[in-house]
């Protein structure tokens, strides 16, 4: 019978003050974890009240100013407050050290700050709820945003400081990457998750500092009337357009690498197989972060930049297909004549297999440009995007909850009801999502409150699959919560996985490991080590 | 490892000797650098879009910058960079007193930049030379010459932000250095400090000819 460590990062030590003075990367990962879910919750009851709004033509819950506000608040809630610091952020802080073999991050100091400042971009982004929101939709382009009356500014500034958050995030991490392995720890040796961590790092310290820029000029503009982004004054709005996707293009990157980092893992410790083609996964991370730089031109397609760049734009694009194409092939390589088990992580991730090829795939029809100026701002691109990001992210981000859970708490939540709850997701998901290719295609546009009579059935059909969908984060909200209370004591290793943190106690001890573990084998290496019957002494 | 003299007092708990904790902090510093170089590069680019746009603009205004007191400026800063480099090579030193002359040194230059700044400024304030739709200056040809003042403003500004940042730095140092934190052993962040300053001190080396100077 395995029992809970009496001493662990969670209870010592002791107090509501230590926490929020805590140092400790496994509580600052819990902190941002809390936080995240509550954006996630936020984000998801505006989806679905926008949803339940496109039942049918017409009013029917709120008017079109309100739905402006809210598709503008569900997206920028979902993006900069939950997705961008949603698994770096919270896993990558509880596990980075622990899987590298290090005691903390490199700088918890400015680990702790980053979280501090994370609350104090989110108190202002939701400031603006309250003084107006924002109906501009999540890109805050000009010259709408410096016209209209909503409070852009509390929003974006809310934005700006997100952003130092996430780049103390990345800097963190990439020192630590360098400098705080193991011994043993060659970067061959670290784990894929751990490489995607340190991709992602790179665009967030590259990328963010030009958002930075981008919002404060946005902010000058409108309260001092600059001139920088309006054409009326010599400026030009397409520029802001420029400086936006420089960032943002790259920031869809650092929401799926570390989710395509969460993959590997998965896909090798429940195959019990060692991964297919680590290093190309492993360069295929940093090829992805390389090209993000060189693509943003495909969001303007139709904004008025020349015809050559889009040429080149598009052209660009594609290759973003290569290494994304190289990892969904190593993965299945990896599954393939592996011992399969099939407990919720990996449902998880073959959801992701399954939803992030559909989103990638069309995401290639988008960088063609003829079919694109068809396409653009219609549901194609909201089904689309959600298929990366939802479907791709979430559910990678939902198979690393459900993983690493027992290493959070100790306790293992219910196989059984996570099972219904992925079926639900998967099944919910589709049905709202497969739907607005459709609508898309035949010209449904994005961002509209009211709609033709034809669109009814499918639009009808996207909202009843929203309530699945949310019926499975409810039932999932329920066991997880009813597991760090009650669930059975999981073990150091219930998966029988080979990385580092699954050596150490569940939860770990305030210190990480009792001494600095060495590398005697790697971390995937299933086939020198004998992993099933660690499986079986787990229990 | 060769950490045979106990556990320094400046050594986090999380790094195995001093060592690694330094290049930590080092590394650290020069990702920190890369963002400020990204941050300013948007506006670098900005201005090189609206100078090709409008040249003429560009030329008839930049005329209207006081070429003697940017200049004064950039000597005032290249000093400064200097000092601060001293301050650091002499805490390697163990020179603790000339340490603290050189910080206090590199603090009223900083100063002088700023009051320098301050003239400038209000000279472009008293004629109405002012950014976007505050402008009211009428003695430059062309339309919009108010786009050059935006871009001047915007990017001095952002890097006199940055000066007043590094001097609020530096005062921390002064109290750190007399309350005698750092020795020979460990200055990490005197060294950080002196790269950020380093690194302000380049911007400006841009900017001043980028709009003082070129026509
Ligand atoms: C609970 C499931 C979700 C539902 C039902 C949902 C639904 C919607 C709907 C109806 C729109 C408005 C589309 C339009 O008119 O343009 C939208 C937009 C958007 N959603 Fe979601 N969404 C969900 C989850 C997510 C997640 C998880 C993310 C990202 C992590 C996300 C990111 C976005 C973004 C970025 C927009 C664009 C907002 C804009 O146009 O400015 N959504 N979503
Ligand atoms: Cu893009």
């Amino acid at each position: 019978m395995n029992k809970l460590p009496d001493k662990s990062y969670l209870n010592d030590p002791k107090g509501l003050k230590s926490w929020l003075l805590t140092r400790d990367h496994k509580r600052i990962g819990l902190m941002y974890l809390y936080a995240i879910m509550t954006a996630f919750l936020l984000g998801g009851i505006f989806a679905m009240i926008i949803r339940l709004e496109l039942l049918s033509p017409g009013k029917d819950l709120i008017d079109a100013d309100t739905y402006n506000q809210f598709f503008t608040l569900h997206g920028a809630i979902m993006i900069f407050l939950f997705i961008i610091p949603s698994i770096p952020a919270a896993f990558g802080n509880f596990v980075l050290p622990l899987m590298i073999g290090a005691k903390d991050v490199a700088f918890p100091r400015l680990n702790l700050a980053s979280w501090y400042i994370y609350i104090l971009g989110s108190l202002f982004a939701l400031y603006s709820i309250i003084t107006g929101a924002v109906d501009t939709g999540w890109t805050f382009y000009t010259p709408y945003s410096t016209e209209t009356t909503t409070s852009v500014i509390s929003m974006t500034l809310g934005v700006f400081i997100l952003g130092f958050s996430s780049i103390f995030t990345g800097l963190n991490f990439i020192v630590t990457i360098h400098k705080l392995r193991a011994p043993g720890m060659t970067w061959f040796k670290m784990p894929l998750f751990v490489w995607a961590l340190y991709a992602t790092a790179i665009i967030q310290v590259l990328a963010t500092p030009v958002l930075g820029i981008t919002l404060i000029l946005l902010i000058i503009e409108r309260v001092v009337g600059i001139g920088i982004f309006d054409p009326a004054m010599g400026g030009d709005p397409v520029l802001y357009q420029h400086f936006f996707w420089f960032y943002s293009h790259p920031a869809v990157y650092i929401m799926i690498l570390p989710g395509m980092g969460i993959i590997s893992e998965l896909i090798s410790v429940f195959s019990h197989k060692k991964i297919f083609g680590y290093k190309a996964i492993a360069f295929s991370s940093l090829g992805i972060a390389f090209v993000s730089f060189l693509v943003w031109g495909h969001h303007m397609f139709v904004s008025g930049q020349s015809e050559l760049a889009a040429m080149i734009f598009s052209f660009l694009t594609f290759f973003v297909g290569i290494p994304s194409g190289i990892k969904v092939f190593n993965w299945v390589t990896t599954m393939y004549r592996g011992s399969i088990s099939l407990e919720a992580p990996m449902l998880y991730a073959l959801s992701f297999l399954f939803l992030f090829t559909i989103g990638g795939l069309t995401g290639i029809f988008l960088g063609a440009l003829s079919v694109d100026v068809h396409l653009h701002d219609t549901y194609f691109i909201v089904a689309h995007f959600h298929y990366v990001m939802m479907g791709g992210t979430v559910m990678a981000f939902l198979g690393g909850l459900h993983y690493w859970w027992p290493k959070f708490w100790g306790r293992m939540y219910s196989e059984f009801w996570a099972r219904i709850s992925v079926a639900l997701i998967f099944v919910g998901f589709n049905v709202t999502f497969f739907s607005q290719f459709i609508l898309g295609s035949q010209g449904m546009p994005r961002r509209y409150y009211n709609y033709l009579d034809q669109y009814q059935p499918l639009h009808g059909f996207s909202t009843f699959g929203s309530w699945i969908l949310g019926l499975g984060f409810v039932v999932m909200a329920v066991y997880l919560i009813h597991a760090i209370f009650r669930g059975k004591v999981a073990g150091a290793n219930p998966w029988g996985a080979l990385t580092f943190e699954w050596t150490t106690p569940s939860p770990p001890p305030h210190e990480n490991f009792d001494k600095i573990p060495t590398m005697e084998h790697g971390p995937y290496d299933y086939d020198k080590i004998v992993p099933r019957s660690t499986l079986a002494e787990s229990d | 490892m060769d950490q045979t003299v106990g556990h320094p007092e400046f050594l986090q708990h999380h790094f195995s000797d001093v060592e690694q904790q330094r290049e930590s902090a080092k590394l650290g510093m020069w990702i920190f650098l890369l963002t400020e170089v990204l941050l300013f590069g948007g506006l670098f680019c900005a201005y090189s879009i609206y100078r090709s746009w409008n040249p003429e603009i560009f030329h008839n205004a930049h005329r209207f910058l006081d070429v003697y007191l940017g200049t004064l400026n950039t000597v005032v800063l290249i000093v400064s960079s200097v000092t601060m480099a001293l301050a650091i090579r002499s805490m390697q030193l163990d020179r603790k007193k000339q340490t603290l002359i050189f910080l206090i040194v590199t603090l009223a230059l900083a100063a002088a930049f700023l009051v320098v700044k301050y003239f400038e400024y209000s000279h472009k304030f008293h004629l109405g030379q002012l950014p976007g739709k505050f402008y009211t200056f009428t003695g430059i040809e062309g339309t919009n010459p108010h786009i050059f003042f935006s871009v001047y403003f915007l990017m001095t500004g952002l890097h006199g932000i940055h000066v007043i940042g590094g001097m609020a730095v530096i005062t921390w140092l002064i109290f750190k250095t007399r309350g005698r934190t750092f020795s020979s052993q460990y200055y990490t962040p005197i060294e950080m400090t002196g790269l950020y300053w380093h690194l302000v001190d380049l911007i400006w080396i841009f900017l001043f000819p980028l709009f003082y100077l070129v026509g």
